[in-house]
């Protein structure tokens, strides 16, 4: 289990719903459910899913920025619960974060030099000199001329102010870049330069990438490995080409016949998957995509169907499409703690 | 095999010249420089170009829905069987608006109220059009329903829209508006803002319709996937002008204005292979609230020569039903 740099098990998330009468037990919103993946030096892990499936409380939980339920992150090994405030911020260091939204995102009464800077002088005090000498190297990485730091963000286009939350990101130097949504609200022909600054940093600096996204094409660009959640719960993770030359579980079938392809000669098949997400507060029994899966079985009514490893290196939970070898005596925690993928 | 039903050749809607300003305190952005295109009765128009370039404009301005005391159409014609909707009173205008020519947008929550249900709206829009009894107009939203494959159409018809999920709203403002039968739908982005799993049953719900009804539909997107599952033809917008316009197929096999092929291949696609640099695009898009001299998209052109910078390209036939507003087309083609 050495050389990961982030390692996430049974990772769980439920928001209370309102606050419930004194004993009467509160609602919860079961956002993310005994998840568990590991990252490596170097490497894209992909999360795709739908709307309101956990992605975004995953990245919060990495950051912690929120409290698990349950589960643990671990970042070189050292699990984060435990650390003092000042370890929490040097392990900060080694994860940032950069988000969907380039306008909200950057205080607009900073200057470029001061936002993306700023991650620094939280752990350090630069002189004037410093400061300005670490803007213009961002900068320059981000693709920027260091003579923008003196702009403001409405000065910036929002392919430029993307740019510059790479650049706070990079600021510290971190192996481990959490992307949510990053280029999600980016026109494509600007959400093709992020790509590429993205791909280039990793190559320069060996950068890790979490890099959640509902869009495929982009993942299926720029991923090593994905991770496919439904409802909380990851449903497949697998290399990339793999899953997406043939995915396994019927859910992540789904999603990628749902995906519309720019190609006017490829022929549609039929409407890939019927109905909705149900509510995370009231998930369906057993496999939370039984309602909507073309394959149920009973057993899928009834049973959470664990998450079982694939002679490709993948894991799938689907009790029709990877049944587990042992029914009888495998409980479903040894499957997924297994899960790590090489 | 819905490529050739229905699509007729007569003209439903003839747009010329159409230009639309908006005014600021200092400033005049010319959102629509000019812009010339045809609706032909049951087919799928397709409108793509990225954020800002006229897309929602173009819808407003036919519609003549534009925010009143900031824009104008200032120039141009909108045939609308051969009457210029330009020249209509607003009372002629709400006749069409709604009943001949029906629009859904990316958010439903902006045509649909939340004070009333569901089915009380249909029914509105049903009366507002038609003579129809009340019953009889209830009786029509629960068809129109079930027509767009709303599960339980008795029920949710007495819904208020936020007891609705994103896509089953989606699906009331579909039935809204094709509740009149109009002859043409202009479509702003509908599936934009919906999972993708969503999105691919609001197509096909569109696409059904489309050939059920006969129904012209402008389809406005920024998504070249979207467009090449459900046009016949379309139209490339940039910088409030059209850079091309070809049947589907052709605009896929041989684009022939420089931005048509920059905006594809900087679209991730497995067939070009995965984790490589993508085609960018550099700079950015002009300004329009200065004039543009010459080729608009010429700054960021590949292409560009002299000529580029100083005169400005007209949408010029290149190939049959295929026009490019680009001087070096036949090489951007060919090439
Ligand atoms: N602070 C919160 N309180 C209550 N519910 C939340 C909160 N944040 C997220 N959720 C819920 O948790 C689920 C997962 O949300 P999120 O992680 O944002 O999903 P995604 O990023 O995949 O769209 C959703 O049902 C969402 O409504
Ligand atoms: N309400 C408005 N006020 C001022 N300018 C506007 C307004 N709406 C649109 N514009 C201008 O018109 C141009 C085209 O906008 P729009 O048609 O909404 O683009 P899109 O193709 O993204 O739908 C924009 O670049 C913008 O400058
Ligand atoms: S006219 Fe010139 S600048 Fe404009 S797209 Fe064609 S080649 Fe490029
Ligand atoms: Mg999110
Ligand atoms: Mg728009």
């Amino acid at each position: 289990m050495n050389g990961q740099l982030l390692k996430v098990e049974n990772l769980t998330k439920h928001y209370p719903l309102g606050t419930g009468f004194l004993n009467k037990t509160v609602p919860v919103v079961r956002a993310v459910e005994d998840v568990s993946f590991s990252v490596e030096a170097g490497e894209t892990l992909c999360i795709v899913g739908e709307s309101g499936c956990g992605k975004s409380t995953v990245a919060r939980l990495l950051m912690r920025l929120v409290e698990p339920t349950g589960g643990r992150v671990l970042i070189d090994g050292t699990d984060i619960a435990g650390l003092k405030t000042h370890e929490l911020r040097a392990s900060r260091r080694r994860m940032q974060m950069v988000f969907q939204d380039p306008y909200s995102s950057l205080n607009p009464r900073l200057t470029a030099g001061q936002i993306i800077t700023e991650p620094v002088e939280n752990f350090e005090r630069l002189s004037r000199k410093q400061r300005q000498a670490l803007a213009a190297d961002l900068l320059r990485k981000v693709g920027m001329r260091p003579g923008m730091m003196h702009r403001f963000p409405s000065e910036f286009s929002g392919g430029q102010r993307q740019r510059l939350g790479i650049a706070r990101a990079l600021a510290l130097q971190p192996s481990l870049i959490i992307a949510d949504e990053a280029v999600s609200a980016l026109d494509v022909s600007v959400q093709a330069q992020i790509l590429n600054l993205l791909l280039d940093l990793q190559q320069e600096m060996g950068l890790a990438f979490v890099f959640i996204s509902h869009d495929l094409g982009v993942v299926e660009h720029i991923g090593h490995r994905v991770a496919v959640m439904y409802l909380g719960r990851i449903v497949e993770l697998a290399p990339c080409e793999a899953l997406f030359a043939n995915p396994v579980h019927p859910y992540t079938e789904a999603l990628i016949a749902a995906a519309p392809v720019p190609d006017p000669t490829r022929v549609r098949l039929e409407v890939p998957v019927e109905g909705e997400v149900p509510s995370p507060v009231n998930p369906p029994s057993g496999c939370a995509f039984h309602p909507r899966c073309p394959l149920a079985v009973d057993r899928c009514r009834i049973e959470v169907p664990p998450l079982v490893p694939m002679a490709d290196g993948r894991v799938v939970a689907c009790h029709v499409r990877a049944p587990a070898a042992d029914t009888s005596g495998r409980p479903v925690a040894a499957a997924s703690s297994s899960l790590t993928v090489g | 095999m819905q490529m050739q039903k229905l699509a007729g050749n007569d003209v439903l809607l003839d747009v010329r010249d159409l230009e639309t300003h908006f005014y600021g305190e200092e400033s005049v952005t010319r959102a629509l420089g000019g812009i010339s295109f045809q609706v032909r009765s049951g087919e799928t128009l397709g409108v793509v170009g990225e954020s800002g370039c006229g897309k929602s404009v173009t819808a407003l301005s036919i519609l003549r829905l534009l925010p009143k005391l900031t824009a104008r159409t200032v120039g141009g014609e909108i045939r609308f069987h051969g009457r210029d909707l330009l020249k209509l009173s607003p009372r002629e205008m709400r006749q069409i608006r709604g009943n001949r020519i029906a629009m859904i947008f990316q958010e439903p929550m902006t045509s649909l109220n939340p004070v009333y249900t569901v089915g009380h709206q249909i029914a509105e829009a049903v009366q507002i059009h038609t003579k129809a009894s009340r019953s009889d107009a209830m009786a029509k939203a629960r068809e129109m329903l079930r027509l767009v494959r709303i599960a339980d159409p008795e029920r949710r018809v007495n819904n208020y829209p936020h007891e609705m999920s994103g896509g089953m709203r989606q699906r009331a403002m579909i039935a809204m508006a094709l509740a009149c039968s109009p002859e043409l739908l202009i479509a702003d982005e509908p599936t934009t803002a919906l999972d993708v799993t969503i999105q691919a049953q609001i197509l096909r719900l569109i696409v059904d319709l489309k050939e059920h009804t006969g129904t012209a539909v402008m389809f406005i997107t920024h998504d070249l996937g979207v467009v090449a599952e459900t046009c016949q033809r379309v139209i490339v917008m940039y910088a409030g002008r059209i850079a091309e316009q070809a049947s589907v197929t052709d605009l896929f096999a041989r684009p022939a204005h420089p931005y048509t092929q920059g905006l594809m291949r900087s679209v991730p696609d497995r067939r070009h292979g995965r984790q490589r640099r993508l085609p960018e695009i550099p700079g950015i898009v002009p300004s329009l609230r200065e004039p543009i001299v010459g080729c608009s998209f010429a700054p960021r052109c590949p292409f560009a020569i002299g000529i580029c910078r100083e005169k400005t390209p007209t949408l010029r036939d290149i190939g049959p039903g295929h026009a490019a507003a680009c001087f070096r087309a036949e090489e951007v083609m060919g090439g």
